[in-house]
């Protein structure tokens, strides 16, 4: 299932599929490691729900709602014994 | 040989242990200056190998996480390695970010300058059980790799060695999208600026490739050239294609160096996340930051440590009797927090080199006026101001304990969805917090911020906020106000603090509408693992402050002191007032006939709209005197009331004699409060606002004080000027937010416009 990075509920995980956005936002999201392919883990979200914190490539990176929108994810599918 | 010393450059991602590492090279002969143009620290210093004597200079550049045009500090870092062409780029590498970190290496790796890998915190990450093979990495990136830990300082030297080494030899540029879908077009274009020799070909153009901001602006012919060769599709597509093989190809060929268990994010929980779960938590993140607060606060400036004598129990003054020394530690109030020991020691010194002097000046015949210049110039002026020193330096301390430990990334990612709506990011929050201790560390922080909008509007504000020289004036006013009309005393000081932030974000608001509009700066930010504080680090951060604080204090603070003194000890027809007497033979009061005296007489009609101008009468002139001294230290408003009325106790009774009205009183307290802050505040803007700002920004203070004043004075004197007043601060921001919707809309036109073409 394809979301956008920030419809997906704490604990979530995924792949990058898509980045869209356009001149410095995206740049920056490229830089900074979110680029098609990467896995995210949706870790949790700001006191007032905004901004939220993910994983990615072994570091916390948080961002805005406002950003993350822009970002298309292929959802992990939910594995069912354990690991 | 020749002898231009050698330059290394240290580059790397924030929080890889880079400014650890500079300092563990350089020590003591470290300093900090300003990249030219912009407010951000240029940190230099000398290497010197202890056994063979060799020596280099070494260059700390920003910590950034890509070469791209996003901050300026970005813009600074490749304009060093390009145009002033270091010898050799240490690319400084968090060992347990690898991939993040190695990206940058991607871009450094295409310019031609000799680079080496400083493999950063490699014991972290055998402490999780994983590894790096130094050689294995260093053989396919093609550039030399040493594992070092710059907080133990192991493997310094060797770098340094390879480093040097590396320095002697040259190096083309390489590119690992050399192995992608655009390796022709890279060709071919590098080819392009090979042929106009232009420097570092590959760099420029996979940067004109990618239509970079900076490069567009700088050879804006070339870049349409280059970007000629991509078809509709790839101009498109090539930021998102290249960043993908960048990253791809780390993945594949480097990350093979490490070895070991590696988990997954949602399966690891570092201790970090741990603490993480608790300081950001949905219900405990606003109260853990209100105590922790609370505490830096308590510990800078409190007089009574944890309210022990508030609680009853019993102290005497200790060094009672001395003239230096007394209260020290405590007083029959209570404790003194830490903040006030060392500011109550620095004091005392200070106080007790001046007597010295004093005798001994006096003692060998000096003349009075000559001992009262430089009493006014060392004790009142340079003393005075060091006096601060301690309790800015305190809050200093304890802002960058929270800092460095990253906690306060987590208080900017709390906060930022209030802040916001404001047109700021959460992290001007911390500055403004600042504010209520000192205004000069609370500019200082803003460097923090990304845009120079964000940091005028921060730093303008900043100025509202109640500091901790601004108590004693609010003290003095507010006990002249419950006189009067019998309010409690403690409420107004406390309704103050609370002006000042109200204030602000009104300010913030109009100014975002108006003169400072940008879009909200994005916000995409590192939370970085919590870590021990470096007390080293800790302490050079201080002294570096503490040289620039006494720098500043010994210019600017004692010219202004030499000129006070001047004001207040002559007449206007140059006579030395001590030595005046009045028609009984009596010496005359302190100011009687001064020039100053003279100058407040004659500005104070500009007051008078406010309540406290020249409507008054008695000694009514001292409030503009209050007024105009508070321009120099806030700590002088109430002196000067104290100084004029023979004593604190005979404040009361001066200020009501002058028969100002209710309205008067407050309108000077906020006008003081909110005004164009204290000398020290005042140099510190200067240097940290971006240039031409400061005349702005001055006036700003001016007009924005004089405004508000204006109106609480009419609303307490006359109630129903509220009729005007409310509709008219209505129409000022609606007024403001319409002028924002035109220029908003008319930005999007003029985009369209462009993109149409």
């Amino acid at each position: 299932m394809i979301k956008t990075l920030d419809t997906l509920a704490v604990g979530e995980s995924g792949t990058i599929v898509k980045v869209h956005g356009e001149g410095r936002v995206r740049r920056r999201l490229f830089d900074m490691g979110l680029t098609p392919g990467a896995e995210v883990y949706f870790r949790k979200k700001a006191p007032f729900g905004d901004p939220i914190e993910i994983t990615l490539r072994g570091y916390e990176l948080s961002l805005r709602k406002d950003e993350a929108v822009n970002v298309e994810i292929e959802l992990a599918e939910v594995k069912k014994n354990g690991r | 040989m020749d002898d231009k010393k050698i330059v290394i450059a240290l580059a790397g991602n924030p929080n890889s242990g880079k400014t650890t590492l500079f300092n563990s090279l350089t020590g003591a002969t470290a300093y900090v200056g300003n990249w030219p143009g912009v407010t951000v620290e240029k940190r230099q210093g000398t290497y010197r190998n202890k056994k063979t004597g060799e020596t280099c200079e070494v260059v700390d550049l920003p910590g950034i996480y890509s070469l791209s045009p996003y901050t300026p500090e970005e813009v600074i870092s490749r304009d060093f390695i390009l145009e002033e062409k270091p010898d050799v780029v240490i690319n400084v590498i968090d060992a347990t970010n690898l991939e993040r970190n190695l990206y940058m290496t991607t871009q450094i790796l295409e310019m031609d300058v000799p680079v080496i890998l400083a493999l950063n915190m490699t014991d972290v990450l055998e402490k999780e059980g994983q590894s790096i093979d130094a050689d294995e990495l260093s053989a396919s990136l093609g550039c030399p790799v040493v594992s070092v830990s710059a907080l133990h300082r192991r493997n310094l030297d060797i770098l340094i060695t390879a480093a040097l080494r590396a320095g002697r030899t040259s190096r083309r540029g390489y590119t690992v999208l050399e192995n992608g879908k655009y390796k022709e077009i890279i060709a071919k274009a590098r080819d392009i600026y090979e042929h106009r020799g232009v420097e570092n070909p590959l760099y420029h153009a996979i940067k004109a490739l990618e239509n970079d901001e900076v490069e567009l602006a700088r050879r804006p012919e070339d870049v349409k050239e280059v970007r000629a060769l991509l078809n509709n599709k790839e101009k498109e597509d090539f930021e998102a294609d290249t960043a993908d093989e960048r990253y791809k190809y780390i993945t594949g060929n480097y990350v093979k160096s490490r070895h070991g268990q590696k988990v997954s994010a949602a399966e690891k929980l570092t201790p970090s996340d741990k603490v993480d779960r608790i300081m950001t938590n949905r219900f405990l993140a606003i109260p853990i930051f209100l105590i922790a607060l609370f505490l830096m606060f308590h510990l800078t400036f409190a007089e009574d440590f944890l309210y022990l004598g508030k609680m009853g129990v019993p102290f005497s003054t200790c060094f009672e009797g001395n003239p230096y020394f007394e209260g020290l530690f405590w007083t029959e109030n209570g404790i003194n927090s830490i903040g006030v020991i060392i500011a109550n020691l620095v004091n005392g010194i200070t106080g007790w080199i001046w007597g010295s002097i004093e005798n001994g000046l006096t003692s060998i015949g000096t003349p009075d006026w000559a001992v009262g210049l430089l009493g006014s110039v060392i004790n009142d002026g340079f003393f005075a101001v060091i006096g601060f020193l301690p309790q800015i330096l305190c809050l200093f301390f304890f802002f960058s304990l929270l800092e460095d430990s990253g906690y306060m990334a987590r208080v900017a990612f709390v906060f930022d969805r209030i802040f916001r709506r404001a047109g700021l990011s959460g992290r001007a929050f911390i500055p403004m917090l600042m504010g209520y201790g000192c205004g000069v560390p609370a500019m200082v922080n803003t460097r923090t911020l990304n845009t120079d909008k964000e940091r005028t509007q921060t730093i303008r504000v900043i100025a509202f906020f109640c500091c901790g020289a601004k108590v004693a004036a609010v003290a003095a006013v507010a006990g002249v106000l419950a006189a009067k009309v019998g309010w409690n005393a403690e409420l107004i000081g406390l309704s103050m603090y609370l002006v000042g932030i109200i204030l602000a974000v009104a300010m913030v608001i109009l100014m975002h509408w108006t003169t400072q509009r940008e879009k909200v700066p994005p916000f995409i930010m590192e939370l970085p693992a919590y870590h021990k504080p470096q007390w080293k680090a800790l302490g050079i951060h201080m002294w570096d402050k503490t040289k620039d604080f006494v720098k500043k204090a010994s210019t600017v603070i004692i010219l202004a002191a030499v000129l006070i003194w001047v004001f207040s000890n002559f007449t206007p027809t140059w006579q030395y007032i001590p030595s005046l007497v009045d028609e009984f033979g009596e010496p005359l009061a302190d100011y009687e006939g001064s020039i100053l005296k003279n100058i407040c007489q004659m500005i104070s009609p500009v007051f008078f709209p406010l309540g406290f101008g020249n409507n008054l009468s008695g000694a009514g002139w001292s409030l503009t005197l209050a007024s105009s001294l508070g321009l120099v230290a806030k700590e002088l408003v109430a002196d000067a009331f104290i100084t004029i009325a023979g004593g604190a106790d005979a404040v009361e009774s001066m200020v009501l004699g002058t028969g100002i009205t209710t309205g008067g009183l407050l309108a000077f307290l906020i006008f003081n409060l909110t005004t164009v802050p204290c000398f020290a505040a005042v140099a510190t803007a200067k240097a940290e606002l971006p240039k031409g700002q400061l005349k702005w920004t001055i006036l700003f203070w001016l007009g924005t004080s004089y405004v508000v004043s204006l109106m609480v004075r009419l609303v307490f004197d006359y109630v129903w000027t509220l009729a005007i007043i409310i509709p008219a601060i209505v129409a000022i921001f609606v007024c403001a937010y319409l002028w924002y919707r035109h220029a908003c809309k008319k930005e999007e036109l003029a985009k369209l416009a462009r993109e149409a073409n």
